[in-house]
């Protein structure tokens, strides 16, 4: 991807001007559970103390979606491609709604994924991932995506830590990837990863060992961004 | 403009597809209900689908319509969800299962609504790739004038969105509405060739139309709606277990 930062990806959203966008966009991708909302609550306290201001966003947060999507995930019935539209909608309704008008006004923004896991989600439960790309064409290209990423053994041994069990959509029981929610977990997330893989050769990211310590995580994430920061 | 060609996946299901489309007061909606019954007449199953009306998307598009969230890029997406979900819950099975599936309106009306709310083209026939081709898809072809003859004069109150007032065409609402119809029903007559149309002239009368209809149904689906659509068991006789 040969695009400049703050650019369209391929379409451009219509009734919206992106001429003049001072601020700074960055994205933290990985698997679930592997310490992404941590390190965007670390970034956030330490670019704030660093003299910029910052907005902080994340999937199925936007106010058209939040609750219709909460509901839906609730029940056992939403679909594959009903899931990726709504969250593409989330998306979307957030970019132009959050993102856009905080880099306007010269944010730092700090996205909690971005719009690849929407697309590495619906691939991973066989839809055209190529389509879905297509549809996200209205994305702007982020400053930089970090991809935080672990064995998923880690990532196991995290979520059984802390919650105790593995969480329905997140195992891809809708699929499924395995008989029983750890199996399915297991596969349903090294599928992700090896998308996010594909997808962070195409679009740039910038791969983060995840198995560190939280600290250790933090210093290589502080290190890259200081000099975005400072452009 | 060269726009992309719409590529929808193809139905290679025994059931069968037919659609309706045309601008508020065309008088496609009476038309598809004739046709069911029809359908049904003749022992076939019928399944019927409606844009906009997915009981899990519901929610969000009326906080939507209601504090006028929209924009053009998230009522197109909002709509392609409640698409996606009739197509994965309803339309998808229902077709593999051998029934008609009549739907009114599909993809072309995104094609129509979404572009003249400035939306890409192509950006919005990429979106909606993973709609089944219709078997037949019906265009209710009228004048302007005739259809907001037809909506101005038997309802009060026009509705923000439906109105296009998010376009600022006008701040009177029936003017308003009066043009984006009008931009719509060009959206609609340009892409007629493309999609394959058949194309039903609406300012006839209702048994006129019907007639054509189902001259047009017969001719396109004949041998197969008697051969492949799943069928209503016989009267009286026992279902087998």
């Amino acid at each position: 991807m040969n695009r400049s930062p703050l650019e369209y990806l391929s379409d451009p959203l219509p009734g919206v001007d992106i001429g003049n966008l001072p601020g700074k966009l960055i994205a933290i991708e990985g698997p679930d559970s592997v310490g992404r909302s941590t390190q965007v609550q670390r970034l956030r306290d330490w670019i704030e103390a660093h003299g910029h201001a910052v907005v902080h966003t994340g999937m199925a947060r936007s106010a058209l979606t939040k609750e219709g999507i909460r509901r839906a995930k609730s029940g056992h019935t939403l679909g594959p491609l009903t899931m990726a539209l709504f969250y593409m909608a989330d998306f979307a309704d957030r970019l132009e709604n959050v993102v856009i008008p905080a880099l306007r006004a010269g944010f730092v923004v700090l996205t909690d994924r971005y719009f690849y896991s929407v697309v590495a989600r619906a691939a991973a439960r066989h839809q055209d991932g190529e389509w879905l790309e297509r549809v996200a064409g209205f994305a702007l290209v982020p400053h930089a995506t970090f991809y935080l990423r672990a064995p998923v053994k880690e990532v196991v041994a995290r979520v059984v830590c802390s919650q105790q069990q593995f969480d329905y959509w997140e195992s891809g029981m809708d699929v499924p990837y395995g008989a029983n929610r750890y199996e399915s977990f297991v596969g349903y997330q090294e599928r992700l990863m090896e998308i996010l893989d594909g997808m962070g050769q195409r679009f740039g990211f910038i791969v983060v060992d995840a198995t560190p310590s939280p600290e250790v995580i933090f210093g290589q994430l502080r290190a890259k961004i200081e000099s975005l920061l400072d452009d | 403009m060269v726009r992309a060609v719409v590529q929808f996946r193809p139905n290679n299901f025994p059931g069968k597809l037919i659609i309706v489309e045309g601008i508020d007061g065309s008088g496609k909606s009476t038309q598809l209900a004739l046709l069911r019954q029809w359908l049904i007449s003749r022992g076939l199953i019928v399944s019927f689908s409606e844009w906009n009306s997915s009981s899990m998307v519901r929610a969000s598009t009326k906080q939507g319509k209601k504090k006028q969230m929209f924009t053009p890029t998230t009522f197109s997406l909002i709509h392609a969800t409640d698409f996606a979900d009739r197509l994965e819950r309803n339309i998808l099975p229902m077709l593999g299962a051998g029934a008609v599936v009549c739907a009114d309106r599909y993809a072309f009306t995104a094609f129509a609504r979404d572009v003249a709310r400035g939306v890409s083209p192509d950006w919005v026939r990429n979106l909606y790739r993973m709609a089944v081709k219709p078997d037949i898809a019906f265009y209710f072809r009228v004048p302007l004038e005739v259809a907001l003859k037809r909506i101005l004069g038997g309802r009060a109150s026009l509705k923000y969105y439906e109105a296009g007032m998010d376009l600022h065409l006008s701040s009177d609402i029936q003017e308003s509405f009066a043009l984006f119809q009008g931009r719509i029903r060009k959206e609609y007559e340009s892409m007629a060739e493309e999609m394959g149309f058949d194309i039903i002239d609406a300012t006839g009368t209702i048994q006129e139309q019907q007639k054509r209809v189902r001259e047009i149904v017969a001719r396109k689906l004949g041998d197969s709606l008697n051969r492949d659509i799943l069928r209503l068991p016989v009267a009286g006789t026992p279902p087998t277990q």
